[in-house]
């Protein structure tokens, strides 16, 4: 008997979103199959990663990941030459951190020159990050998004509580938005339409289902992912089909697994190769689960992450 | 494949006699459907009824146990693709591959014997040593496989070698420890099934691509061995993910007996972080059995996390003890803080209390698991429940100061709280836990 290969049906398919302008720019998205199942339908892009740079020095970061950055992370320009020249980073994420009242508070104008700076000194897509503080980011994104304009930036994140303000301000410069909702499907689902609703085009979308790290809640990430692809292909629910980002690095960076050295866990082994490892595995497990972008840190986290999509691909 | 009631009820007498309990053959048939009936309770049965029930009734995806007593690891019976329909069932096991010509096969073992560790309640480990006949001896391969089982006595075995005369001389040391045998081709299949049949093993079937693997299953379960795990040969992730995902839906949504059994996936690799991620995508899509070249404890700390998590019930939260935990050096002066069981609300309120730097007490009540507001909205999480617990906890014996700060989602609380702990001072925490570090450290700042 010759195996007859179960093939699904598959009556949607992913958005292709295009990041960035000129010869790098980046695409994701577009796939009409579950993750890396191409026997069963086109998967144009693969998942691409970006590396998080801050507007200000990393200093909550734990000690292992400061330290790779020590040269360039006083300096943002610096950093994300360094990422782009040096690391051979595919995109930038701009995290702008310090914006956030509780650390230096710094105000959208400083912030929309920083952006400005970043975007002189690299033509890798830019992925411009708000500090998760929607009334501040409302501001701050608005700025941001003037200073990239032209550039094809990736906005985010909008949320329930500022979408408005963000998307407006997304919409004005012809950015595409990340959108982030509670680790909910129906969460992401509505905060879709009430987007699009303002008349933002959806195939300008990325969905953020709310990262988690290994350990601290991957799974419930994990699910809502799988659910969330599962109604874009098979039900083909089209405010469910943006392609998905995880913002890996934030969530990983700060659980004890990657931080407590070994002299306080000795049963778990090197710090260092620990933190990579978390990482690198958060991030594999989010691809498995459908994500089209990885937003990350270490740098050898990503090179094993990158390897994994050319063996997967 | 799960039949139906009206499936079932075909086979059954129709006569409605109702000496199995039930009022009619479809009553029965639907309680056989919701497998809360067994066909034994009908006396009139026929044999084409059994047998076509019974097969019916295997699990698609056949139990594979290898090892023996409270330390055997049983894999396989998975029922679907995605753990949002239903949860795992049972967690894939993890092997150290051991050669038999490495110097250090005891330290090595040991190092499996010593990979418990505890997360979230649990005692999870690295199950498996597989050991593999690299030197092409058979007195090599049994000595090697005596001192591996001396130093790990509870793991479970597989013997990696397709020589006869190797595997004849291991087993002996095995007997009663049900062991994996690895394995069978095309080339030896009849010589490892009298073998695995005779040692109570159960055996890896191996085949490049499905084709051949389902020529090979069918040649062996006809007969009448049906202990098998399956090798696709896919060690690149690429073929792993595919063939996996094609062997696992052919078993559940099409009902195909031939490829119905648990897998055995090889993620060995030089470079630690990529073997590493392998061995991730092989817990994430569907292998049961998962053999690493290097067991380092940052490495398979990882794997047992995911593992542990990707097989959690997703209907049933995760819970934490109800305790009053010390975070840092916390002293008597310490700030005191409560929050619900629900094991992500435990971990990132912990994570960020950590992060703080002030050492504090955590209180963790328990709700059954729900988060902060969901607990609140059920009426687990009220002022006099919190009031109860504060004081049934024991924490005052702890602390100097009587001040209790609470989730700002149930800043709704405080007033009640005041009545109902006299002599307490209620102080509303924030809304997410991210502003927690800000929050303590002003706290102390200003005390």
């Amino acid at each position: 008997m010759a195996f007859v290969v179960p093939k699904e049906t598959y009556n949607g398919k992913v958005c292709e979103v295009e990041i960035g302008t000129g010869p790098r720019a980046v695409k994701i998205g577009g796939e009409a199959a579950l993750p890396f199942l191409a026997f069963e339908g086109p998967v144009p892009n693969r998942p691409a990663i970006a590396y998080e740079i801050q507007d200000v020095p990393p200093d909550d970061w734990p000690q292992t990941l400061q330290d790779v950055y020590r040269d360039v992370s006083a300096d943002p320009v610096k950093w994300a030459k360094y990422c782009q020249d040096e690391l051979g980073a595919q995109m930038i994420a701009l995290r702008l951190i310090g914006t956030h009242p509780d650390r230096q508070n710094r105000s959208a104008e400083d912030a929309a020159k920083t952006v400005k700076d970043v975007l002189a000194a690299i033509d890798a897509p830019l992925i411009i990050l708000g500090s998760n503080n929607a009334e501040k980011d409302a501001q701050v994104l608005k700025s941001a998004c003037d200073a990239a304009s032209g550039r094809n930036c990736l906005i985010g994140k909008a949320q329930e509580a500022n979408y408005k303000t963000v998307v407006a301000s997304a919409m004005a410069s012809g950015h595409k938005l990340i959108a982030m909702s509670d680790l909910d499907v129906n969460l992401a689902k509505q905060l879709n339409i009430l987007i699009t609703q303002m008349g933002f085009d959806k195939d300008k979308i990325v969905t953020d289902p709310m990262s988690s790290a290994l350990g601290y809640g991957i799974e419930y990430t994990y699910s809502v992912m799988e659910r969330i692809r599962s109604a874009a292909l098979f039900q083909n629910d089209q405010t469910m089909s943006p392609p998905m980002v995880n913002d890996v690095g934030m969530y990983v960076w700060k659980v004890k697994e990657t931080m407590a050295p070994e002299a306080d866990q000795p049963s778990w082994g090197p710090v260092a190769d620990r933190g990579i490892g978390w990482e690198a595995t958060t991030a594999t497990g989010f691809l498995m689960a459908g994500s089209d972008l990885l937003i990350m840190r270490h740098p050898k986290a990503v090179e094993t992450v990158r390897k994994m999509i050319d063996e997967l691909v | 494949m799960a039949l139906s009631g009206v499936e079932i009820f075909k086979h059954l007498p129709k006569t409605n006699c109702k000496k199995c309990g039930h009022p009619t053959c479809l009553a029965f048939a639907m309680k056989l459907a919701a497998k809360q009936a067994t066909l034994d309770a009908c006396p009139d049965a026929s044999e084409e009824a059994k047998a076509f029930l019974g097969a019916a009734s295997e699990p698609p995806i056949k139990g594979i146990t290898i090892g023996a007593g409270d330390k055997a690891l049983k894999v396989g019976e998975e029922t679907v693709l995605f753990r949002h329909e239903k949860k795992f069932v049972n967690p894939c096991g993890f092997a150290l591959l051991i050669k038999d010509t490495d110097a250090d096969v005891e330290a090595k073992a040991k190092a499996v014997a010593d990979s418990e560790i505890e997360r979230v309640g649990q005692r999870l480990r690295v199950e498996l040593i597989a050991v593999e006949n690299a030197s092409g001896d058979a007195g090599k391969f049994a000595d090697a496989v005596k001192k591996a089982v001396s130093a790990a006595p509870n793991a479970g075995v597989i013997l990696k070698s397709s020589n006869k005369a190797a595997l004849e001389a291991a087993l002996p040391a095995l007997s009663g420890r049900k062991p994996l045998i690895d394995g069978a081709t095309a080339d030896n299949a009849d010589e490892m099934v009298a073998l695995a049949k005779a040692s109570g093993a159960s055996l890896v079937v191996r085949a490049l691509g499905l084709d051949a693997l389902l020529a090979l299953t069918e040649k062996i379960t006809a007969g009448g061995f049906k202990d098998i795990v399956l090798d696709s040969g896919a060690r690149k992730p690429k073929d792993m993910i595919e063939q996996y995902t094609q062997i696992r839906r052919a078993s559940l949504k099409k009902g195909f007996k031939p490829l119905g059994f648990p897998i055995i996936s090889f993620a060995v690799n030089s470079n630690p972080f990529v073997e590493q991620a392998q061995a991730a995508v092989a817990i994430a899509k569907y292998a049961s059995i998962v053999v690493l070249s290097d067991i380092s404890s940052w490495k398979t700390l990882g794997l047992i996390a995911l593992r542990q998590n990707l097989y959690t019930d997703p209907q049933v939260p995760m819970q934490v003890s109800q305790n009053v935990y010390k975070v840092g050096d916390a002293k008597e002066n310490a700030p005191l803080l409560v929050t619900t069981n629900f094991s992500l609300t435990y971990f990132i309120v912990l994570g960020e209390v950590e992060n703080s730097k002030v050492p504090s007490w955590l209180a963790v009540m328990e709700t059954e698991g729900l988060s902060v507001l969901t607990a609140w909205a059920a009426g687990k999480f009220t002022a006099a429940k919190i009031a109860q617990y504060i004081q049934e906890s024991g924490v005052e014996s702890k602390i100097s100061h009587k001040e209790l700060i609470i989730p700002g989602y149930v800043a709704v609380l405080s007033g009640a709280l005041e009545d109902k702990l006299p002599g307490w001072k209620i102080t509303v925490g924030p809304r997410e836990a991210n502003a927690l570090p800000a929050f303590l450290k002003n706290k102390t700042a200003a005390a």
